[in-house]
């Protein structure tokens, strides 16, 4: 199994990786397209704000290779929003796997969203073994609108997509490498993808 | 729903934790490792760790333990204490912390908060504010509390917030130790002024104490220290009882 996380300068990368370690699997960073287009499976991590990461990935060709890959790739939170087709967040343009825009919550709720909230509507085999109403930890200010391709929902507000699938690509808005059991049981998931 | 956080809080010296911790079936007690394992297991949603440690070779001894939490460790933290550039935070958060926690060095120069924010994402930055009532005024206190400043309590949340903080971390110094309960009112004052998640800290005692902080105090999570390290409220009784009081908690 060649797991790869996307290297692209955006941040908490090393919390993934201690989580498969933890697996039992070797995660390796790369920003290779080669190393990239290898591995059997990808994880597209991001934290921080949507324009500077769509930057980065532009300046190292990472932007149209992402959206070519054939192997299971899962987008965590940014890495996530990144794949939909647009954010409010300084009007950004993304990769436009996932058919659905990302905008922000209003102020009628704390900004950011910032804990454990559940997960419902499970629709996938990456939540295999992983109860309706299990609790992930999220943090954000933007999210994906519910959408024909959400595989889970979660309420802040209303209802969000929490979770997305197109085919080979995956992408969840919490934080499965900080989400205790559960996170850890949907990255076994992944993995038997 | 979003449930309310627990979130216990270690002291850290050198790497290790200091002030009295008291668990069963612990070999070190000082093992911050050890203790952030059980907190986890134990129903903990996040942790605080505070280093405290005075030297550099200090600091840089917490970073290691840093990289071991963040390696054994299935829950967010956040570490605090004597950040005061974006070297320091991009060393923490690069060996794993999920966030970081800024108090003096934002008093001192607060366009930290901005650069931070702007460097990072406001979502891993926590602003500490260690604040005391006197003469009804609630005054911002520097250095762990021991310096009072011309600052007012809720007029440097809210610069903080417009500055790019995720969140506050508000300690009542004059409920701190005291175990007679949270500063609900200026908490809920806090909450209604602000739109970003507090933290209440300071005046833990009893399980009804974290019921009034939620409920009257409207906080988003509440921190203790002492009545979680030595048993006093187990995690999972305390958020059974939150759960009964119709507050969301995870179980």
């Amino acid at each position: 199994m060649k797991l790869v996380i996307i290297d692209y300068g955006a941040g908490n990368i090393k919390s993934i990786q201690f989580a498969f370690k933890r697996l039992g699997v070797e995660a390796v960073l790369s920003s290779d397209p080669d190393d990239i287009k290898n591995a059997d499976k990808v994880i597209f991590p991001g934290v921080g704000e949507a324009s500077s990461a769509m930057k980065m990935l532009k300046e190292s060709s990472l932007d149209r290779i992402i959206p070519k890959l054939k192997q299971p790739v899962l987008g965590i939170c940014l890495g996530m929003q990144l794949l939909c087709n647009h954010s409010e967040e300084n009007a950004t343009e993304g990769l436009g796997v996932f058919n659905v825009a990302v905008k922000r919550f209003s102020n009628q709720v704390k900004v950011p969203q910032m804990g454990w909230n559940t997960i419902t509507n499970l629709k996938s085999d990456l939540f295999k073994s992983i109860n309706d109403n299990a609790f992930m930890y999220s943090v954000h200010s933007y999210y994906a609108e519910n959408c024909t391709e959400a595989i889970a929902v979660t309420n802040y507000e209303f209802d969000y997509a929490s979770a997305l699938q197109k085919d080979n690509f995956y992408g969840v808005q919490f934080h499965p490498e900080k989400s205790s059991l559960a996170g850890e049981q949907l990255l076994k998931n992944f993995l038997q993808l | 729903m979003l449930t309310k956080r627990i979130i216990p809080c270690l002291d850290i010296k050198n790497g290790r934790t200091v002030k009295g911790v008291n668990f069963v079936n612990l070999i070190d007690a000082g093992d911050p490792v050890e203790l952030a394992k059980q907190y986890a297991e134990k129903g903990a949603d996040e942790l605080v760790f505070l280093d405290i440690s005075a030297t550099l070779e200090g600091r840089n001894t917490t970073l290691e333990m840093v990289l071991k939490v963040a390696e054994q460790v299935n829950i967010p933290f956040t570490v605090g204490g004597g950040i005061s550039s974006i070297e320091d935070v991009d060393r923490l958060l690069k060996a794993g912390a999920d966030k970081v926690s800024v108090n003096s060095s934002a008093i001192k120069r607060p366009e930290l908060v901005n650069e931070l924010s702007n460097k990072f994402g406001n979502q891993c930055i926590t602003v500490a504010i260690d604040a005391k009532q006197i003469d009804g005024n609630w005054l911002v206190h520097l250095a762990g509390g021991s310096i009072p400043t011309k600052l007012n309590l809720f007029s440097w949340a809210k610069e903080v917030e417009t500055r790019g903080a995720g969140e506050i971390l508000f300690t009542s110094m004059n409920n701190d130790g005291t175990k007679a309960g949270f500063a609900n009112k200026a908490l809920a004052r806090l909450s209604e002024e602000l739109n970003i998640p507090i933290i209440a800290s300071g005046g833990a005692g009893t399980i009804q104490h974290f019921i009034d902080t939620f409920k009257l105090g409207k906080s988003d999570a509440a921190l203790a220290a002492s009545v979680f390290h030595f048993g006093e409220i187990p995690i999972k009784q305390l958020k059974e009882t939150l759960k009964e009081n119709d507050i969301a908690v995870r179980l």
